[in-house]
């Protein structure tokens, strides 16, 4: 499954990072730790999360993630946009909360 | 030329919910006197309504309070800030005010935010739970200290909780910082090493006491031409041949 049929799925805005929409989606990780994501994310994988600091962007390309979603309306930072569009990772949001995406992503993903 | 004036910056008080009831203004700058300290930061969770008071008394003693607060930024990032002068306290704690979600403190769970003065009788009391995180990134707070000239430095950078490398893997490139804090039982040479980009840094070290028993037992030397605000920024930033050495 690529980003682009996440988003058409799960009913999510693209703020950015359209490039990246073609990457293939092998799972999810639910984190708000930056740290967390750097030690223990894996690539291919979409992360949901609400920090919009531009180091989202800096952690998703180090771990090549597939894309971050942000939850419960949150909106991504200028600079995190302009780091997305260079970079190719999608930034998504949604309005849901983490938990209700997270459960919605993982039965898309796995079904 | 300059001399050593020793000083601990992190410091809460009985106003922060986490803080000793014995954390009080004659407490902090007695046992400052008597253990050699002549720099002491006053650092509560989002509030800085306690530093006058021990300003006051400090003066009095020979003791420089910096006043401030420990910012806990939107990212739960964890961040000193002190400003010189009670009017850019004032804007600061306005600030405060103002981004701090109005979320009812409950003293039976999360602790007594009362400020007192010297007498130790109550004066105010912060009606907000202070240990919320304020509705600012941390670039704004950064941003907004510095429009005060005031002192920035993200805190216990090595611990795994509301620290800047744990809320967000890394310091950004372009956050202005003074210096960065670790805590006091950090091995910062070892730490620096497994982290080289962190070289380029200026450090202190300090206790962030909430118990009278971890106050005061830590300490960095500032070496001063005299003793002010200013001149302990510049050792901060390590400017002018002005330092700051972790003892």
């Amino acid at each position: 499954m690529t980003v682009k049929e996440v988003v058409e799925k799960m009913g999510l805005t693209v703020f950015s990072g359209e490039k990246g929409l073609d990457k293939e989606v092998l799972g999810g990780y639910t984190s708000d730790l930056l740290s967390d994501v750097m030690g223990h994310a894996k690539e291919g994988q979409i992360w949901v999360s609400l920090q919009t600091h531009k180091n989202v962007m800096a952690v998703a390309g180090l771990k090549d993630l597939a894309a971050i979603v942000l939850v419960k309306g949150l909106k991504p930072e200028e600079d995190t946009i302009a780091v997305s569009n260079e970079e190719g990772v999608p930034v998504l949001g949604t309005t849901e909360q983490c938990f209700e995406f997270t459960g919605k992503l993982y039965a898309l993903i796995n079904n | 030329m300059v001399i050593p004036f020793r000083g601990d910056l992190h410091n809460h008080t009985f106003l922060s919910p986490c803080g000793d009831i014995e954390m009080t203004p004659r407490f902090i700058i007695n046992t400052a006197k008597e253990r050699g300290y002549t720099i002491i930061g006053i650092s509560d969770h989002n509030s800085t309504r306690q530093c006058e008071e021990i300003y006051h008394l400090g003066q009095e003693e020979g003791v420089l309070v910096l006043c401030g607060s420990e910012i806990c930024t939107k990212e739960e990032v964890h961040c000193l800030a002190f400003v010189d002068g009670f009017y850019k306290l004032g804007q600061l704690q306005e600030y405060l005010t103002k981004y701090l979600p109005p979320i009812p403190n409950i003293p039976d769970k999360f602790g007594y935010q009362f400020w007192v003065n010297r007498e130790e009788e109550i004066v105010g009391e912060e009606e907000f739970l202070l240990i919320s995180a304020l509705e600012q990134s941390i670039d704004e707070v950064e941003k907004f200290v510095h429009s005060l000239g005031g002192i920035f430095i993200p805190a216990h950078i090595d611990k795994s909780k509301y620290s800047v490398l744990s809320q967000l893997g890394f310091i950004p490139f372009d956050l202005e910082v003074d210096s960065l804090e670790v805590s006091k039982r950090c091995d910062l040479q070892s730490f620096v090493a497994e982290n080289k980009y962190l070289t380029r840094y200026n450090y202190i070290h300090s206790s962030d006491a909430h118990y009278p028993e971890d106050f005061a037992k830590t300490a960095c030397d500032f070496y001063l031409e005299s003793l002010s605000f200013s001149e302990i920024k510049k050792a901060l930033r390590g400017e002018d041949g002005r330092y700051v050495k972790i003892l």
